[in-house]
């Protein structure tokens, strides 16, 4: 009963977001405030019915109903709880229903928040977004309903993934969408805008922190899968190239292009086409990576089971709100006029050229994932385009973009006024290539061009930001939320750029076979194996190795890797054991039986991983930090909104 | 299949398949990362994503085998790359060859680079002289409130 | 409105690639042309199947047309295919050699005897070094070698009847005829 409920649910949320587009967008034109007051409330309708989809769905996991074929092929009885839950979102249709929820939350969030809009405008926005929740609710009604039934139902499920397992991949997934998803709200007010053919600086007010909250989930969505994929999948490796994680890359520098754009914006009403296209563009590039991931047009290790009928419905509906939305851009857009003038070192400049460098980085993925598929449309023989290409090809726009990025955050609004950081940044610049050099040498005895310069543009990076604080403490002045989180974005940009050289350049990976008692030296770590002993767990039976790790004689800690076999079958498994530091991370894989005792280990040593991580982090805190400046509080916004119904009227 | 990583709801026919090579190191240490070099550009053809260095695929340790073989027979990364484009064409390079079919690709690079920035150096240019023309143009602010 | 035809190129360039990605639909993404097609065929020279001692070689069926059908007992997509190859077999039309690689060799003599044998002869090949040398990366696969030692066709998966009327007999037909 409860499948049929939440089938149910989902055909009357879809009945809902209809009426939230159609009354909203009517509404809207004609100034109609009772429908419009109709489409705020299907809004809720809406994110209530999803919600109880997704609630059966739960239910239908947490309660063992193999009766639901999609819970009989995504978990077993034998599944944690917690998994259980997880593998809700563990395959195609139960993640799009994920989608469908975080987008009808977004969607209330704006509704609720909103108020201080011009009524038309939020209502058009309302609406807009309605259009993308029906796109989703009908593919998953027509091609991907979660609550097919199985007749008979099995006695028990099949699993949910081994590699899936994880906690850190149980919440992954919800915190990526919330990324993907929040880009919907900025495509929403770009649309709403292009609409109605006018572009103040609330827009870009308005748009920003909801830019930055979808942004910084991406962020943390992004680094977290990039987490996961480094201790779970037993590699070491921490970035593949693979599309889908490609995927997952371009909305995100998408959005990083599209916040810096909105800054120049929001204070001096510059670029305004350029960040509407790219707000557009965030979005279309989450749909557009939906579209690779489900599809199976491309080669990836990740894609989901792909079935053309689902592909065809995809495309179309890309074609619909894609397509619709840059036709209105190409309509509307070349309307939009500044006649604000700024200097040439001014910050308007800067962050223009960190527009170029990001959006060619975000071109060269976009050509490099796609062009085996170009290829094979054009009948060509077929060519693989991999990390090779890509790790080369991201430093072109990065190093500019690193080096500017230091001078940049200093540049004033309008006159650049830089002569007064010119002595510092001098210093720093100074301190960085002295710094790079000396870490080459003396840490690790190496002085490579692309490692020193590594270093140098991560120290550059690092300390360049720091200067801001530091003179604006001194001088006591005051340091805004906006500033901040500027500030530690930027920091951590640098230290992920820093851990990224350091681990490119100097870690350790050897593949070694050893018999309890042996011993082999790694990067001046001697790892002895001092027993091999049988464990088992709740739904597998495994292998575990003791490792004991010194140096110099020393003790410096005990990896226990294993290798488990799932009793739902599949490959064995290897879980890896991490000895974590602040200047590396001592890596053990438990590889095979070699027969006669002994066992194949890949054991790593990678300097300064953690900081990719962790820069990634900061980076994400920075934007939350900025998305909370005071000037975007909603008491401000709403003393504003006069103003900009004002010039609105005047027009 | 360590590159199951991003997006997360990824579903999969197989499960993670561990590849620890286990055959011996050269005793050279700087062929040893010739031939690591050479297997992670290497496209494992039956195991979809992976490199040959990566996959623990039969067909994928047959070729880091004839890797091996051909190193120590003194052939060069060239002839090593050729030998496997002669048997599964351009597909089985991660790194595409400079060719009639991807010259765009490595083109990509430069023409995005330098169109990006002529654009820029354009608006840049022309918001300076406005500001030149119209001193006051510098101090229009976005909002007027 | 001079200029305001750029605000266009978003749009066109997005047509573009759904139009990529529209026939992309439609492809399978992991289907690998031979380069071989065209070349001359590989040379080996491997043991039989069935007698160490016996020889099987590329060239055993020189100046006439042949079959290469690259095998295992391990893959499943050839016991589907087994049928199709006994009735092509049956046809007589041009002799099929058998190569048996990454297999053990009584497993395959047990699998010929209980399914039937399609092969004029079988080559062993356990560690897949010829399979390599002929670009094989799954089994099945067959070839289709002409009368002049050039490889003329490639499939990759199980050959079935319809296959095998549409894909092989014209080429057959137009590589015997003048």
């Amino acid at each position: 009963m409860i499948p049929e409920l939440g089938h149910f649910a989902l055909v009357l949320a879809l009945l809902l977001a209809l009426a939230q587009s159609i009354f909203s967008l009517a509404g809207a034109m004609r100034s109609h405030p009772a429908w419009m007051a109709a489409g705020r409330s299907a809004v809720v309708g809406q994110f209530v019915f999803v919600a109880l989809a997704f609630g059966a769905l739960t239910t239908s996991f947490v309660q063992y109903d193999f009766s639901v074929e999609y819970v009989a092929s995504h978990s077993n009885s034998q599944l944690p709880l917690l998994f259980r839950v997880a593998a809700v979102w563990g395959a195609h249709e139960g993640s799009l229903l994920l989608w469908a929820l975080i987008l009808g939350g977004w969607t209330l969030a704006v509704t609720a928040l909103s108020g201080g809009l011009d009524a038309p405008f939020r209502s058009r926005v309302i609406g807009i977004l309605g259009l993308i929740s029906i796109g989703f609710l009908l593919f998953m009604l027509l091609t991907s309903n979660p609550f097919n039934r199985l007749v008979p139902a099995p006695a028990d499920g099949l699993d949910l993934n081994p590699v899936l397992q994880d906690f850190a991949l149980a919440v992954h997934p919800p915190i990526l969408y919330c990324g993907y998803v929040g880009f919907a709200v900025a495509f929403a007010f770009a649309c709403a805008t292009l609409l109605e053919g006018r572009l103040d600086a609330a827009w870009a007010r308005w748009t920003r922190p909801w830019t930055l909250a979808a942004w910084l989930c991406l962020t943390v969505g992004i680094a977290l899968g990039s987490w996961w994929a480094y201790y779970e999948l037993g590699w070491g490796g921490w970035w593949f190239w693979d599309p889908v994680e490609n995927a997952s890359f371009m909305p995100w520098l998408a959005g990083t292009a599209l916040i810096h754009s909105l800054a120049v914006t929001e204070k001096r009403g510059l670029f305004k086409s350029w960040t509407l296209l790219l707000a557009v563009t965030a979005f279309s590039l989450s749909l557009l990576g939906t579209f690779l991931v489900r599809s199976g047009v491309l080669i990836s290790v990740h894609a989901f089971a792909s079935d053309p009928a689902r592909g065809v419905f995809i495309l179309a509906f890309l074609i619909a709100v894609i397509g619709g939305a840059l036709g209105l851009y190409a309509w509307r857009a070349p309307r939009l006029k500044s006649t604000a003038g700024f200097e040439w070192t001014a910050r308007e400049s800067f962050l223009l050229f960190n527009n170029v460098f990001v959006v060619a980085a975000l071109g060269l993925i976009l050509l490099g994932t796609l062009y085996p598929l170009f290829i094979q449309a054009l009948e060509l023989p077929p060519v693989s385009v991999g990390p090779p290409y890509f790790d080369l090809v991201f430093l072109v726009p990065m190093l500019p973009l690193l080096t500017l990025l230091g001078v940049g955050m200093h540049a004033a609004w309008k006159r650049g006024l830089l002569q007064s950081w010119r002595r510092r940044l001098t210093g720093v610049a100074v301190i960085a290539v002295v710094g790079a050099v000396v870490a080459g040498l003396a840490v690790y005895g190496d002085l490579r061009p692309m490692t020193t310069i590594g270093f140098a543009l991560a120290i550059w990076v690092m300390g360049s930001s720091l200067l801001i604080p530091i003179s604006r403490l001194r001088a006591r002045q005051a340091l805004p939320a906006a500033v901040l989180g500027m500030v530690i974005a930027h920091f951590g940009f640098g230290l992920a750029t820093l851990g990224i050289t350091g681990v490119t350049s100097f870690k350790v990976e050897e593949n070694i076979s050893l018999a309890v008692g042996e011993a082999a030296t790694i990067a001046g770590h001697d790892f002895r194996l001092t027993e091999l002993k049988r464990v088992d767990g709740p739904n597998f039976i495994g292998v575990e190795a003791t490792l004991v790790v010194s140096r110099d004689g020393e003790a410096v800690t005990t990896l226990r890797p294993q290798k488990r076999l799932y009793n739902s079958g599949g490959n064995p498994m290897s879980e890896v054991d991490i000895d974590v530091g602040a200047a590396r991370d001592l890596f053990a894989a438990l590889g095979d039986d070699l027969g006669q005792g002994r066992w194949s280990l890949r054991l790593q040593y990678k300097p300064l991983v953690r900081y990719i991580w962790l820069g990634a982090l900061l980076i994400a805190l920075g934007g939350g930090i900025a998305a909370f400046d005071r000037r975007y509080r909603r008491k401000e916004v709403a003393q504003d909104a006069p103003a900009a119904l004002a010039t609105s009227a005047s027009r | 299949m360590r590159r199951l990583a991003l997006l997360a709801a990824l579903w999969l026919a197989a499960g993670p398949a561990h590849a620890i090579d286990s055959g011996p190191a050269f005793a050279d240490p700087a062929q040893q990362e010739r031939y690591e070099v050479l297997i992670q550009e290497l496209r494992c053809l039956v195991c979809q994503n992976q490199s040959i260095a990566d996959s623990n695929a039969t067909l994928a340790s047959d070729l880091r085998r004839e890797v091996r073989e051909l190193m120590e027979a003194g052939r060069t990364d060239a002839e090593i790359r050729s030998y496997m484009t002669d048997r599964y064409g351009d597909f089985v390079l991660y790194r595409p060859p400079f060719s009639a079919r991807t010259w765009l690709l490595w083109a990509a690079p430069g023409l995005l680079l330098i169109g990006g920035l002529a654009a820029a150096i354009v608006v840049v240019l022309r918001r300076a002289r406005v500001a030149r023309n119209n001193p006051a143009s510098l101090d229009e602010d976005a909002d007027p409130s | 409105m001079k200029g305001a035809l750029r605000f266009l190129l978003p749009a066109a360039a997005f047509l573009v690639l759904a139009v990529f990605l529209y026939i992309g639909l439609f492809q399978d993404p992991g289907r690998i042309e031979s380069p071989l097609i065209g070349k001359a065929a590989p040379a080996f020279s491997l043991e039989s199947l069935g007698d160490p001692a016996w020889k099987v070689g590329s060239d055993d069926f020189a100046g006439k047309p042949w079959l290469l059908n690259v095998w295992a007992t391990w893959c499943a997509g050839c016991r589907d295919e087994h049928d199709a190859l006994l009735a092509i077999a049956r046809e007589n039309r041009l002799p099929m050699m058998g190569l048996n690689s990454w297999d053990d060799r009584a497993l395959a003599l047990q699998w010929l005897t209980e399914l039937g044998n399609p092969y004029v002869s079988v080559a062993f090949d356990p560690e897949g070094r010829t399979a390599i040398d002929w670009g094989v990366y799954g089994a099945p696969e067959t070839f289709l070698i002409g009368a002049d030692g050039r490889v003329l066709h490639k499939l990759i998966g199980p050959m079935t009847p319809e296959i095998w009327q549409r894909d092989f007999l014209p080429l057959l037909a137009a590589g015997s005829g003048p």
